[in-house]
């Protein structure tokens, strides 16, 4: 079964333990500046958002790397950066839709999620369910349940 | 990572800033945060300072604990000389700058001297310097953190600033990060002012200054401490539900809810301003007050409040910038604004904590002075004239009125930031400020919870709900039930509390996981971060050594048992109504109790034994 991080911003308070947990699991180091994984916290509407890549099928990252240094995972799914392989183009931060492939200036690479390879450390860490690890078939079940909540069922009147 | 082991020494006179080893022998004895700092701080200042002259120090500092995945690992706090009460001060903040000042690797900064104009501290890693602030004095603390960020063209650095408070020597100004969370009380943002220092942007990418000494048990006590506070029922769902101000209606039922400046026990409208009330649909826009909950750095509770103002609402008509979501109301506010004055409108007290936090002042103080001037305009001490208005108790739009005018430094606003004590003091009725060594009380009636009267007048700070939060046994029963309305038991309550407090004050992490944590659940998480073997005994002396040294420190800058007093009319005047009625506080029976629970003589000085057990 293929799984996948589920984002419900809903649920997010801010706290970044997320953060700590994917810098500890990757760098060893308690530094959220080193995080994969990113909460922005847009102040005047009171909304925290956790975001971090969602592993596209069709990585464009992955396509548009020169020397094949992101790869597929074969257990996990997870588009991978091969830091031995990277040159620090920085063309797949270019490609990427969605900006979640970065530059590290101290190494000269690049960094993005790789599923912790398959136990995700921010989803372990998050205190309230707002990063959950899930089936990937599943993914936006919770929503589509929300609406289905709102459906109306209430006996009709006799006709 | 516990400690860095170095801090910054900023010499504001010279303009230099100086990087220093941390003293680890001190830092065995003291901690960090709350004890290291103030060990600094008494070593380095005369007790006798003037809070304004230059010569106060001002340090902002961070635990041993901060900047960690220990749940509420994020807090910071100000030690200073209080420019409100003269006494040793020492504020405590959340949000996101404690966190950051440790990821660019230093456990503290010490602040000496008067810059000869207003600068900011800018902080990127190792590199420190001090930068022009002319363009930011005068500018609010929302403006100040805006304009800090794009101009280092780094959204991700945090911001703690004074607002127009601060540079005014508004007397009880606080310094307020990440927008709105505050080290609040005492005047710490006066004595900041005092000293041309607008603000401090900090950006921390080394996260490497030291490390956790044994990572792997760390994470395993973190986990299991984490836990603690989800299973229980006021970190895990409680505060995260209502926040703080899940005790508005359960302290009014208790006869213990502050109303009209100490004349009244309960508020007929507490309901109408109650954490319950956040989260009714308004019958004007049909929206909730309360748009989401928020944790600071690190906390696995989540308490504070996000709230947005009605619209229509008279404070804000035609004023957009205010119709966004802000922090708040969080309890003491909430009381401080409402109760105190008899205000029971919950649109207008959040739009007044909103100023608060825009101009960085303290809400509690604020709120408590209002009251104190509503009553002298009650009794015909204060005219229209000179308040420059109508100020009876009740009154929304007079509380809104000199908030704004507070926060501008303008009109009567100048006299409300003295505070209440030099208010009443100046009209002739110095016994109409409800506080203890010149600092105001927060919401807690101490004639309906008895501890708390004797917790306000002992504690090092002025009076003061976070040195010794009795509410948790009289009230809560955490961690044993106490009778609210006794005297008896009270003065080794209140000591345990001081105490114990202590330590979680100076190790990084929230007062409120006390609510949940005892110092059995702090202990493993201290001693598997940081070396020196950190055992439940030395914790217990710690805190016991942090609290003395903070009285000697008190008693030789003048202070003396007649300071560890209330005001007549909670030790005269008897609750009118409610479970306390007829009773007033037995702070005089409690104190000669209390000195002797510490080893004091009956004058309130620790006795020789007492220093030479502590190593004092």
């Amino acid at each position: 079964m293929q799984k996948s991080l589920h984002m419900d911003a809903n649920k997010c308070t801010g706290c970044l333990q997320c953060e700590m947990a994917c810098s500890y699991e990757n760098y060893g180091v308690f530094n959220i500046s080193k995080s994969r994984i990113k909460v922005f916290n847009f102040e005047h509407e009171g909304r925290k958002v956790p975001y971090t890549c969602t592993q596209c099928a069709e990585a464009w990252c992955m396509n548009a790397c020169p020397v094949d240094a992101i790869r597929i995972d074969a257990g996990t799914g997870a588009k991978v950066v091969h830091e031995d392989v990277c040159v620090g183009c920085k063309v797949c931060t270019i490609a990427c839709p969605f900006g979640t492939v970065n530059y590290v200036a101290d190494s000269g690479k690049v960094q993005k999620c790789d599923l912790c390879g398959g136990d995700p450390a921010c989803a372990s860490a998050c205190p309230t369910g707002a990063i959950t690890y899930v089936d990937a078939d599943w993914t936006g079940l919770d929503k589509m349940r929300q609406w289905a909540g709102k459906t109306d069922t209430q006996p009709r009147a006799a006709a | 990572m516990a400690w860095t082991r170095k801090f910054l020494r900023v010499d504001l006179t010279n303009g230099t800033c100086k990087a220093e080893p941390l003293n680890m022998q001190w830092a065995q004895e003291y901690l960090g945060q709350r004890g290291l700092a103030t060990k600094y701080f008494v070593e380095e200042v005369d007790p006798k300072v003037d809070p304004l002259a230059p010569e106060n120090k001002l340090i902002m500092t961070t635990g041993p604990l901060t900047g960690t995945p220990v749940s509420t690992g994020g807090r910071y706090s100000v030690v200073t000389k209080g420019a409100l009460t003269g006494a040793i001060a020492c504020s405590n903040s959340g949000g996101y700058f404690g966190a950051e000042l440790k990821f660019a690797g230093w456990d503290m900064i010490i602040f000496e001297g008067k810059s000869p104009k207003p600068v900011y501290l800018s902080i990127e890693d190792d590199k420190a310097e001090l930068l022009d602030a002319s363009h930011l004095w005068g500018k609010t603390v929302f403006q100040t953190e805006e304009t800090i960020k794009k101009t280092h063209q780094d959204p991700q650095i945090r911001v703690s600033s004074i607002g127009r408070s601060g540079e005014n020597g508004v007397m009880f100004a606080c310094i307020v990060n990440d927008l709105h969370r505050a080290a609040g009380r005492s005047g710490v943002g006066t004595v900041m002012g005092s000293k041309n220092l607008k603000a401090v942007a900090v950006r921390g990418k080394n996260g490497s200054g030291g490390s956790v000494k044994d990572p792997k048990a760390f994470m395993a006590a973190t986990q299991a401490a984490k836990k603690v506070l989800a299973d229980n029922a006021v970190t895990g769902q409680g505060l995260p539900t209502y926040g703080t101000q899940v005790l508005m209606n359960v302290i009014n039922e208790m006869g213990a809810l502050p109303t009209r400046n100490h004349r009244d026990v309960q508020f007929e409208d507490a309901r109408k301003i109650s954490g319950e009330a956040m989260h009714e649909k308004r019958p004007t826009d049909g929206k909730t007050h309360l748009v989401t909950n928020a944790a600071c750095f690190g906390c696995t509770i989540a308490c504070g409040r996000i709230s947005r103002i009605d619209e229509t609402h008279f404070s804000v008509v035609n004023k957009p910038e205010y119709w966004g979501a802000s922090g708040g109301l969080e309890y003491e506010a909430a009381w401080a604004l409402g109760a105190a004055n008899g205000v029971g409108d919950l649109e207008a007290l959040q739009y007044v904590n909103v100023l608060c936090n825009e101009d960085g002042f303290d809400p509690i103080t604020f709120g408590a002075t209002v009251a104190a001037a509503m009553e002298l305009y009650d009794l015909g001490i204060l005219t229209k004239e000179q308040i420059g208005m109508e100020a009876p108790f009740g009154s929304a739009k007079a509380l809104v009125e000199l908030a704004q005018m507070t926060a501008q430094g303008i009109g009567f606003g100048k006299e409300l930031g003295l505070g209440s004590a030099r208010l009443c003091a100046k009209y002739g009725r110095p016994e109409l400020s409800m506080g203890v060594k010149k600092q105001e009380f927060p919401a807690y009636d101490s004639r309906g919870i008895q501890g708390m009267g004797l917790g306000y007048a002992t504690s090092n700070r002025g009076a003061c709900h976070l040195r010794a939060y009795t509410v948790a046994s009289e009230v809560l029963g955490i961690p044993v039930k106490t009778d609210p309305l006794v005297t008896e038991g009270k003065a080794d309550l209140v000591k345990a509390f001081q105490d114990a407090t202590s330590v979680f004050d100076s190790a990084g992490v929230c007062a409120f996981t006390t609510f949940a944590w005892s110092l059995a659940d702090l202990q493993p998480q201290l001693d598997a971060a940081c070396e020196g073997g950190w055992t439940m005994e030395k914790l217990a002396l710690l805190g016991e050594r942090i609290w003395n040294m903070e009285r000697l420190f008190n008693n030789a800058a003048g202070f003396t048992a007649k300071d560890d007093d209330l005001p007549p009319r909670l030790k005269t005047e008897p609750a009118k109504t409610g479970p306390a009625k007829g009773l007033v506080n037995g702070i005089d029976k409690m104190r000669p109790e209390y000195y002797t629970a510490r080893g004091w003589t009956p004058e309130g000085v620790p006795t020789k034994e007492t220093l030479a057990r502590l190593g004092l």
